[in-house]
């Protein structure tokens, strides 16, 4: 359902859980969906050995997908008009990611929203912002 | 990401949103998408970024009779890995510092899209987790069979001097 202005206002807050103890599957998954076989995603010997990180890790991509679920889920489909975020911190198989986007103004039919997921720990994984058409 | 022809399929919208986690029937029933507001099945967010696909040459899919620099009987299939393991946004190795997305108009199962890019600044900056960071924008115009843009995509890449160290963790 598409989200009415009249309902909105600045400072309310969503939250949502994006995805609790990240599988590593579900990297390989994304890897083969978005086209992006970097193995520092899928290949632990590579991402170990080679790379030098402690184990795989997730596509920012994948969290920010896993993100916009969120957003498309309270915006409605097709709504978005802006959506953009900076990879803060990575996400590692295991992880459990709650994601929040809150309301910081609502003018001339769009709605604008600040955008943190954040892993168990507490650490800020993604932060960005987005937009959407909104109904009056 | 450059790609002449990259042609949005159902199949393909139906496999990117499961691996986002995400069942939203608009992205996969073609029934039940057209009753909605979108009135079809459309891609999700982030759909455009699975355009590598369609790019001949995108350096982070292994080509046939080519080395690739993952593991096999060894830990990296090249003698010398790229950058710090290659990655991301960034061309030629590094990782994924930030994505902007503008949309324009609905990206529709059926559509046919054209992805052409543009390069866009570089910038360095001390790192305090990863030494050097040496950042590389490009912008991607995604635009649809009759010439309309359709999203327009801001990538930025990082380079790091090495692996980035983890922020303390509590112990579980």
């Amino acid at each position: 359902m598409p989200l009415s202005a009249a309902k909105l206002k600045v400072g309310d807050v969503h939250t949502a859980r994006l995805v609790e103890d990240l599988k590593r599957t579900q990297i390989v998954q994304y890897a083969g969906a978005s086209g992006d076989y970097n193995p520092l995603h899928t290949d632990e010997i590579f991402t170990t050995k080679v790379a030098g990180y402690p184990s795989v890790f997730a596509h920012g991509m994948l969290t920010m997908g896993m993100t916009g679920k969120m957003l498309t889920d309270l915006v409605g489909d097709g709504r978005l008009t802006k959506y953009g975020v900076r990879f803060t911190s990575q996400v590692w198989p295991g992880d459990t990611l709650d994601g929040s986007a809150t309301v910081t103004e609502v003018a001339d039919g769009i709605a604008k929203f600040t955008v943190s997921t954040r892993n168990q720990d507490g650490i800020e994984v993604l932060s960005g912002y987005a937009e959407a058409r909104v109904d009056p | 990401m450059a790609a002449k022809t990259f042609p949005i399929e159902a199949g393909h919208i139906m496999m990117f949103a499961r691996s986002i986690g995400d069942p939203n029937p608009v992205y996969y029933d073609a029934e039940a998408a057209k009753k909605t507001e979108a009135g079809g099945v459309i891609a999700p967010p982030t759909f455009v970024q699975s355009s590598a696909q369609f790019d001949p040459d995108y350096f982070l899919r292994p080509k046939i009779g080519q080395p690739w620099f993952g593991s096999g009987k060894n830990p990296t299939g090249i003698t010398r890995a790229p950058g710090g393991g290659g990655g991301g946004g960034g061309g030629g190795g590094g990782l994924h510092a930030e994505q902007h997305y503008e949309y324009h108009r609905p990206l529709r199962a059926g559509d046919v899209l054209t992805a052409t890019t543009f390069p866009g600044k570089t910038w360095e900056k001390e790192g305090k987790r990863s030494g050097k960071l040496v950042f590389s924008e490009s912008v991607t115009e995604y635009r649809n069979q009759d010439g309309e843009l359709v999203v327009t995509a801001r990538g930025v890449g990082v380079r790091t001097e090495r692996p980035v160290e983890q922020p303390a963790k509590k112990e579980a």
